[in-house]
């Protein structure tokens, strides 16, 4: 009993010694962006001595608690529209970007072998393509034997930024889709089972013969699963990586986007990847504390010129630099203390 | 020996020394003081404590889902839309689904239980009555996260290439039964579902029945057996009336953890808002929705409709617990006519 009393009070003094230490910038959030958020927040004590502390707790909980201002940031990986925004009183700005790869289960059918069209995954989705020997995926794939196998329907079972991007590019490309499902984290899917988290969607489309589900693209290559090439908006395939999601933001028309209210499925550009999406930043516009904001502005600034090299380690896409620069272009125009000075010069 | 059977006391077991194990009537030996209120209010304390608690816990539930129902009124509860994009949303499915896997929890689980504790107290060589009886309570130790881990990656396979064929090609010929086990084997689903919470509530009934087994008073038994009763008749006429209260408690226990049961559930359950009659389908339960989406759910509607679910659990788990007080009241009143 003693040595738990003892051992309690270490622990107490300990936690208060940690509490003491230089001010340290609060983040909640996405749990998408966390892992390259915790490696820009270790890399960035390192040069800078200022600690962001970030909690993972999903894009909901991001916004409520920034909105309540319990955290000096929030990111959400749906974008605010600009009424909410202004409702709020917040800015936002892209972070860090990502894809998601649709992934196929099907027997002799090998990484990027198998070539779909956003109509199609659409069909797919919806259930009205029903088998993979069916005349609009034979039409795509001449070079592959596809059997009269049914398509087993895997998706996200869990409110999530993935299923968020997923069904945006969907509803892009397919009216049907956009009319009878939508977009959103979550949404009411006409078929098929769902996997909690990338992993549970990893391992139903291993496990289901014949399915078909959606990850990010870290996760469809760290498990070698079978990706898909889709078709671009200029009807190119190309192949899932860093450069043709960079690609996908760097073609995207932020600057005509009021509050960077950009959602970067479908863009043009012969090189893009066309399902990619990006986690977003939100501030508050009035700060309270113009020092914690500036903190939080530094880190991103620094992360944005130095931490690109840390992103693409796990699979994660830094903004383009064009980007970056309208940013810090926002962050002077838009976020002021209370006498209305600007924070970031 | 074990340890409960030594603690039989040696005296001659009748019906009032059971009900009434102190001596009734027994005077006190010095007047009471002050400590004696003092005991007595302070356990009352704790004791309202609970009840106050259970009331917030309502109350709050209530207040959180009152937007859902002022939305959707009784509605909520009977349909089977539920659509976070248009903001529509029933909680049928979910009920349905929480209903039905334990349902087929306790349909597995219950014979299996109380055959295990069957064989603990009436069969069993003692020296494998420690190690068994140590590895079922083990089983009940064992997180419900790795129940659903396992569930994925071992169970579900194993299901979809060996049991669920099997099962569609027996079963599933059956008239009326048969509808229950057609669809393609996947091994993700309601009928997986079910199973894997048997396999987690079986260590829950399974020790409370070998518990109240164990303290069928010998001498009954032994009677029994003088008389050239067999081992079953023992059982069915000796040992589960004398023990039928804490055997339906034990299954109450059981049943009350597969219906709250959350991430085991989610991992195997396909988490689809639909009520199909296969058990092959994808369905969802209360607990993986709410385990599901709530991180989530920024719109307040949404949020609430998710807080209603819960209210409806909770509701669901009052009813059971209130069911098990009601039968176990109406047993103990029809014992007292037979006699």
């Amino acid at each position: 009993m003693l040595k738990i009393t003892r051992m309690l009070v270490a622990a107490t003094a300990l936690s208060a010694a940690v509490g003491v230490q230089a001010a340290e910038i609060t983040g909640a959030g996405s749990t998408f962006a966390y892992p390259i958020f915790a490696k820009w927040a270790d890399a960035y004590k390192k040069s800078a001595g200022i600690g962001m502390n970030y909690q993972s707790i999903g894009s909901g909980g991001g916004i409520a608690q920034v909105k309540a201002k319990t955290v000096d940031f929030g990111a959400s990986d749906m974008p605010l529209t600009v009424a909410e925004l202004d409702k709020a009183g917040l800015m936002q700005y892209p972070a860090i970007m990502g894809g998601v790869v649709p992934v196929v289960n099907i027997e002799g059918v090998k990484p990027g072998a198998m070539k779909l069209t956003g109509p199609v995954l659409a069909d797919i989705y919806l259930g009205k393509i029903k088998s993979w020997n069916d005349p609009a995926i034979e039409k795509l794939n001449p070079g592959l034997k596809l059997a009269a196998e049914p398509i087993t329907v895997v998706r996200r079972s869990d409110g999530s930024g993935t299923t968020f991007i997923w069904t945006n590019y969907l509803s892009k490309v397919s009216p049907e889709w956009k009319d009878k499902v939508g977009s959103s984290t979550a949404v009411a899917w006409p078929e098929g089972v769902g996997g909690k988290g990338n992993e549970g969607v990893a391992a139903y489309t291993q496990r289901i013969k014949g399915s078909i589900g959606y990850v990010e693209y870290a996760y469809a290559k760290k498990n070698a699963m079978a990706y898909t090439l889709v078709a671009n908006k200029e009807g190119d395939y190309v192949q899932p990586n860093i450069a043709s999601f960079q690609a996908a933001a760097a073609y995207a028309d932020w600057k005509s986007a009021p509050g960077f209210y950009v959602i970067i499925t479908d863009q043009p550009g012969k090189t893009t990847w066309p399902i990619a999406g990006a986690t977003f930043v939100l501030l508050h516009k009035t700060q309270d504390k113009p020092a914690n904001a500036q903190q939080v502005m530094k880190f991103f600034d620094w992360s944005f010129n130095h931490g690109q090299k840390m992103a693409e380690e796990l699979d994660y896409v830094p903004l383009p630099p064009n980007v970056v620069k309208m940013i810090a272009g926002a962050w002077h125009s838009d976020v002021k203390d209370a006498s209305g000075k600007a924070i970031w010069n | 020996m074990s340890a409960s059977e030594a603690q039989v006391p040696p005296m001659p077991m009748t019906d009032a020394t059971l009900r009434h194990p102190e001596p009734v009537g027994a005077k006190r030996t010095s007047p009471p003081r002050w400590q004696d209120p003092l005991f007595e209010h302070t356990t009352r304390f704790f004791a309202v404590l609970v009840l106050a608690l259970l009331a917030c816990i309502i109350v709050a539930l209530a207040w959180a889902a009152a937007p859902a129902m002022r939305k959707f009124g009784l509605a909520f509860f009977v349909t089977d839309v539920w659509n976070p994009v248009t903001l529509t949303f029933g909680a049928l499915a979910p009920i349905y689904g929480t209903l039905v896997t334990s349902a087929i929890a306790l349909v597995i689980g219950v014979p299996l239980s109380f055959g295990i504790a069957l064989f603990l107290t009436e069969m069993c060589p003692a020296v494998l009555k420690r190690p068994l009886g140590t590895a079922v309570e083990l089983l009940a130790a064992i997180p419900s996260i790795i129940y659903g881990m396992w569930g994925l990656f071992v169970f579900a396979p194993f299901f979809a290439d060996h049991v669920q064929p099997l099962l569609t090609g027996t079963l599933g010929k059956v008239w009326l039964v048969g509808a229950l086990f057609q669809g393609a084997p996947t091994g993700i689903g309601v009928l997986a579902a079910g199973v894997i919470l048997s396999v987690m509530i079986i260590p829950f009934i399974a020790a409370v029945m070998r518990d109240v087994f164990e303290v069928v008073p010998p001498v009954l038994k032994e009677s029994a057996y003088g008389l050239g009763c067999t081992t079953w008749e023992v059982v069915r006429n000796i040992v589960l009336p004398y023990t039928r209260v804490g055997v339906i408690g034990g299954v109450m226990l059981g049943l009350g953890r597969a219906l709250g049961e959350t991430m085991a559930v989610t991992f195997v359950i396909g988490n689809a808002y639909r009520i199909r009659t296969s058990l092959y389908e994808p369905g969802n339960s209360i607990a993986s929705a709410l385990a599901n989406e709530f991180n989530e759910a920024s719109d307040p509607v949404h949020r609430a409709s998710l807080i209603a679910l819960g209210l409806v659990l909770f509701v669901l788990t009052l009813v059971v617990l209130a069911a098990s007080r009601w039968l176990i009241a109406h047993l103990a009143r029809g014992e007292g006519a037979k006699t």
